[in-house]
């Protein structure tokens, strides 16, 4: 069954067009992951799904109902915002209720619900605290806690994490992906963090200018980028992209080689002087500057003695690299 | 704080200003209050001087008590300003949320134009408030007044208000609508708590002048029984003698109602003033 199914919405601020024809299906269970580049619409997309902003036109459909004039409240969804926006006058325990006391449940149903949250997010101990006396982390959590206990059909996650030290953002994201597993509730998540998007999605939606790039799975999207956008914006270090006539190919392409997959030779296709050395211990990244186009990356598993102003000879498989032609399209 | 903040000769110079500044703001009023307490003979004498046994009388404060309804004037004046502060208070902070949170044809033009009122004093209209009062039949009633002030607050309140209402989060807004909070209750509960440092700053800019004010009571309310007590204090002022005792008494009196109110929103006040400049 579809949890959400959005047809040809489209947005504008005034005379600003946000979102393009978004066309979208998110199954049940699913977890789906908005990324692209500051300002490509990705907040307001998930604002148009939450009821918080009409589309234009289009429509969007949740359970396989028509929502398009379903005040958020009745939609049933529950967001998670990046600044947590909880109620600075109630104590947590309120703060998780609050949406429960609105829908009129009875006081039984909704004690057990926020037991079995706080439960969930071990915030047993701060039940009785107001927000302003919690950690980051623990307001993140009471904020994902406010959003379980409404039991939605659809979760809405605007980068939950952004705020958070790494150490915090990593057992937050498992925690999430743990959320996913045990609740099996469908969930969209916007993010600008590779990591989580990789990690958590079971599809990755790209987004540029307003429109949907490419869907699909992280390994399809990595192994297999339909554009050149795509190819760039996945994995970290980004993709090199060099002129194809480097190498020997046609004048107006491109090739694209994940970093990881160039070698070094002793007598290769590309040949340039080292600009930068990251020793990580797990890997090694060198930055090489290749006279003809712009710098490469290249990733080397282990530890290697590569000093800056060495001279390198470089190559790659050609099946392990992407052809592009100058629309950015995948040959 | 940081350390150069704290040094001494800092510590001292800043509350050598600061003593200085409260002596020059607080002498006018000191010298009322001393003057209150003595003989007329005393006042002109030694203006300054404080009272003592020989010079110490009450004649003033029992000519206030004695002539005119000194109470009534009280309550009069307490009714109008408390009045006026709660309606511009609760109308200029929903036309500031209107403003700032909803997008419709026509919100910069409303804006623009309730700003105006804070550049065109409401005085320059007299006339025609006076012809619409008296065609109402408002005229020597505490409405008039609480009307007037009322209009006369709101262009500066909204202005003030929805400066801040922008600043509150959206997301919070948000979360509101999502767990089926209606707009009334977002506007009451979760966003007017949090402006009530700037609500504090507009109901004390807009006491003083309404408590003080002479002239709209003078036009639109002299009758006895609406009187303020402003245009009360003023039959102790003739054209010819002033009784200074009763004057002085007066004006004693008058200070401290606003002094009350002005302790309650203080404390709100100066987080207000301050909440820009301290992150
Ligand atoms: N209320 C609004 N009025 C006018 N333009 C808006 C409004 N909200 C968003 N926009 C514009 O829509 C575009 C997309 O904004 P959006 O917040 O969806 O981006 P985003 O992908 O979430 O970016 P980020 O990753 O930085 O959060 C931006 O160019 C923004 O300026
Ligand atoms: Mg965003």
């Amino acid at each position: 069954m579809t949890a959400l199914s959005l047809k040809n919405v489209c947005k504008s601020f005034g005379n600003v067009e946000v979102l393009k024809d978004i066309n979208l299906e998110v199954d049940e269970g699913e977890f789906v992951v908005f990324v692209g580049p500051s300002g490509c619409g990705k907040s307001t997309l998930l604002r148009v799904i939450a009821g918080l902003e009409d589309a234009t036109s289009g429509s969007v459909e949740i359970g396989n109902a028509v929502v398009n004039t379903t005040p958020p409240a009745k939609r049933g969804i529950a967001m998670v915002f990046q600044s947590y926006a909880l109620y600075p006058h109630l104590t947590v325990k309120d703060n998780m209720a609050l949406a429960l006391k609105q829908q009129k449940q009875s006081k039984s149903e909704i004690d057990q619900r926020v037991e079995k949250a706080s439960k969930m997010l071990s915030l047993e101990d701060y039940l009785e605290r107001r927000p302003a006396e919690l950690s980051g982390g623990q307001r993140q959590r009471v904020a994902i806690g406010r959003a379980i206990v409404r039991e939605p059909k659809l979760f809405l996650f605007d980068e939950p994490l952004s705020n958070l030290d790494a150490a915090l953002r990593m057992n937050t994201r498992i925690e999430i992906a743990k959320l996913h597993r045990s609740l099996n509730a469908s969930m969209i998540y916007v993010t600008h963090d590779q990591t989580e998007a990789m990690t958590l999605a079971s599809k990755i939606v790209v987004l540029r200018d307003g429109r949907i790039e490419q869907v699909g799975s992280p390994m399809e999207l990595y192994n297999n980028p339909a554009n050149q956008f795509v190819a760039g914006f996945l994995g970290a270090p980004s993709m090199n992209f060099i002129a194809a006539s480097t190498v020997g190919g046609a004048a107006d392409q491109t090739v694209g080689i994940r970093p990881e997959h160039i070698r070094v030779v002793q007598d290769g296709r590309l040949k340039g002087d080292v600009t930068h050395v990251e020793k990580l211990g797990g890997d090694t990244n060198v930055l090489v500057d290749i006279p003809e186009t712009s710098g490469i990356t290249l990733r080397l598993f282990g530890q290697h003695d590569i000093e800056v102003k060495e001279q390198l000879q470089l190559d790659f498989d050609d099946a392990q690299s992407f052809l592009f032609d100058a629309d950015g399209l995948r040959f | 704080m940081n350390k150069a903040l704290r040094s001494p000769f800092n510590i001292f110079a800043s509350h050598a200003i600061l003593l200085t500044y409260t002596l020059i703001a607080l002498f006018p009023v000191f010298v009322i209050l001393i003057n209150s307490f003595k003989t007329r003979k005393a006042i002109f004498r030694e203006p300054l001087s404080l009272p003592n046994a020989d010079s110490f009388s009450m004649i003033g404060y029992q000519t206030v008590m004695r002539q005119g309804d000194f109470f009534l004037y009280f309550q009069n004046s307490l009714i109008v300003t408390v009045s006026s502060l709660f309606f511009v208070l609760l109308f200029g902070a929903m036309a500031a949320f209107a403003l700032a949170e909803y997008r419709f044809k026509g919100n910069a033009l409303m804006g623009l134009y309730l700003a105006l009122g804070i550049m065109i004093p409401i005085r320059i209209g007299t006339v025609a408030i006076l012809e619409l009062m008296v065609a109402s039949g408002l005229v020597n009633t505490l409405w008039a007044l609480i009307l007037v002030y009322t209009a006369q607050g709101l262009p500066l309140a909204v202005f003030i208000l929805s400066e801040f209402m922008r600043q509150v989060s959206d997301d919070l807004k948000n979360a509101g609508r999502v767990d089926g909070l209606s707009e009334y209750t977002i506007f009451f509960r979760l966003v007017l708590p949090l402006v009530r440092p700037a609500m504090a700053t507009v109901a004390v800019f807009n006491m003083i002048p309404i408590w003080n004010d002479l002239w709209f009571p003078l036009i639109l309310a002299p009758a006895e029984n609406v009187k303020t007590l402003t245009l009360g204090s003023q039959v102790f002022i003739g054209q010819f003698v002033t009784d200074w005792n009763a004057v002085l008494s007066a004006l004693s009196l008058a200070i401290l109602p606003v002094m009350v109110l002005y302790v309650i929103f203080s404390r709100q006040l100066i987080r207000g003033i301050t909440s820009g400049v301290v992150k």
